[in-house]
């Protein structure tokens, strides 16, 4: 397939092609209408990691150590199942991503446990960015103190992983009066130049902790100068944003361009507008696992699009 | 009394109470709301959004809300931790004039204190 070939031809073409491997649900893209496809979870162990060449990465978000309310008082538990969950999947991701409030009032005791718990996850390469959480006190130096040398403490940074150009952005150091994140013109300036004169045949995953397109905008669901950032990703032939804050799945797609917000390992959240704003959600504590969980992603290049799996502890 | 003469004075009886209960309760309410220099976060609204101190005065502001508020004025007067649920803020102020502040999380939650 050309590297400008932005569409499928076919349903059946493209089922096709996805037939040599894969699991879970699937969006396809075909004459600009992304379609989920759910795939025969029959793809072995085998055939998920060689064809489709790009292993897959996990994201985790919202983990809240320190939270403690009647809506979970055991966020280190319900993150301690996580881990066992995630721990004891078939096909090892290769990374993981938290994006962001890994803590709750950003304290110190909060990051140590955080880390601790983090570090008993089976997949050693983590890569984080912070949530509004963790920068509350002190402009972040708790934060940055564990977790900035990544981004010289600036926040933001980019690496690559088997062809995947990843990019972790901050949204969450300076808000919009009407309450929405922003990046700023410096993290912007920063992200156009990373972004010069790669192939747009790459594929680009972009992690930040609000969600990047506006969801609802009463409760501060979104980035004020989101656009811009996305303008410098539009000519890219597969682009997957990840996003946390809101503690439910939301997803859009555009274009080339899959937006999706993970839920929490600690509390839900309700929907937007459901409430008298976008606090702890309490619920039977039999329902509770079934609103937590983390997402699965994984690449793939032929064709080209990007494959997440949400799923819950329970 | 009649049955009929009997079961009517007890509904009225009854009615009477209850009236008497709500107006005393509300008043309790509305006593403990205004206990004085005291802001609460509320649904993501800082309650009262004005209040009057006479210079000398400490404020204190109480979360209430599951999620954590800060309070902070833009000018740099004053600055709370990040405030959960039950935790309380408290600055006392000396020189008279109109503080604004917000919450730097939820910055939509904006308010003021005049002092005199």
């Amino acid at each position: 397939m050309s590297s400008d070939l932005k569409y499928i031809e076919s349903r059946r073409g493209a089922l096709k092609c996805m037939a040599f491997g894969g699991a879970g649900t699937l969006f396809v893209l075909s004459a600009g209408i992304l379609t989920p496809v759910n795939l025969a979870l029959g793809a072995s162990k085998e055939s998920a990691g060689s064809v489709t060449g790009t292993p897959l990465f996990l994201q985790i978000s919202d983990t809240h150590i320190g939270f403690n309310k009647e809506a979970n008082p055991d966020v280190a538990g319900t993150l301690k199942e996580t881990i066992s969950f995630v721990n004891a999947m078939p096909v090892k991701p290769a990374l993981t991503i938290h994006t962001g409030d890994i803590t709750h009032l950003s304290k110190p005791e909060e990051f140590d446990m955080a880390q601790q718990l983090l570090s008993g996850l089976s997949i050693t390469e983590l890569h984080t960015v912070p949530g509004e959480h963790d920068v509350t006190d002190g402009g972040g130096a708790e934060y940055f103190s564990r977790f900035g040398q990544a981004s010289a403490n600036k926040g933001y940074y980019s690496f690559d992983h088997n062809g995947v150009h990843f990019i972790g952005l901050v949204n969450v150091m300076n808000f919009k009066p009407n309450g929405l994140g922003a990046l700023g013109e410096d993290q912007l300036a920063w992200l156009e130049q990373d972004l010069k004169g790669r192939s747009a045949s790459t594929p680009i995953v972009v992690f930040a902790h609000m969600p990047m397109w506006t969801i609802f905008e009463p409760w501060g669901w979104g980035t004020g100068d989101a656009d811009q950032a996305m303008s410098y990703l539009r000519r890219f032939g597969s682009v997957t944003v990840l996003n946390g804050h809101i503690h439910q799945i939301v997803q859009k797609v555009e274009g080339n361009i899959t937006f999706h917000t993970a839920r929490s390992t600690a509390y839900p959240q309700p929907t937007a507008g459901n409430g008298p704003g976008p606090g702890p959600l309490k619920v039977p504590s039999d329902q509770l696992p079934k609103m937590l969980g983390v997402t699965s992603i994984k690449i793939l290049s032929h064709p080209q699009v990007a494959s997440l799996t949400d799923t819950t502890l329970v | 009394m009649s049955a009929k003469c009997l079961g009517r004075n007890l509904i009225n009886a009854f009615t009477v109470l209850m009236l008497v209960t709500v107006v005393w309760t509300s008043g309790l309410i509305s006593a403990k709301a205004q206990d004085a220099n005291t802001i609460v976060m509320k649904n993501f609204d800082f309650s009262p959004m004005m209040l009057s101190v006479k210079a000398g005065t400490t404020v204190t502001w109480k979360n209430l809300d599951g999620e954590p508020h800060t309070v902070v004025s833009p000018d740099g007067v004053f600055r709370s931790h990040a405030l959960d649920q039950g935790d309380a803020f408290t600055f006392k102020f000396d020189k008279p004039g109109t503080y604004k502040y917000i919450c730097s999380i939820h910055p939509k939650m904006r308010a003021a204190i005049i002092v005199q």
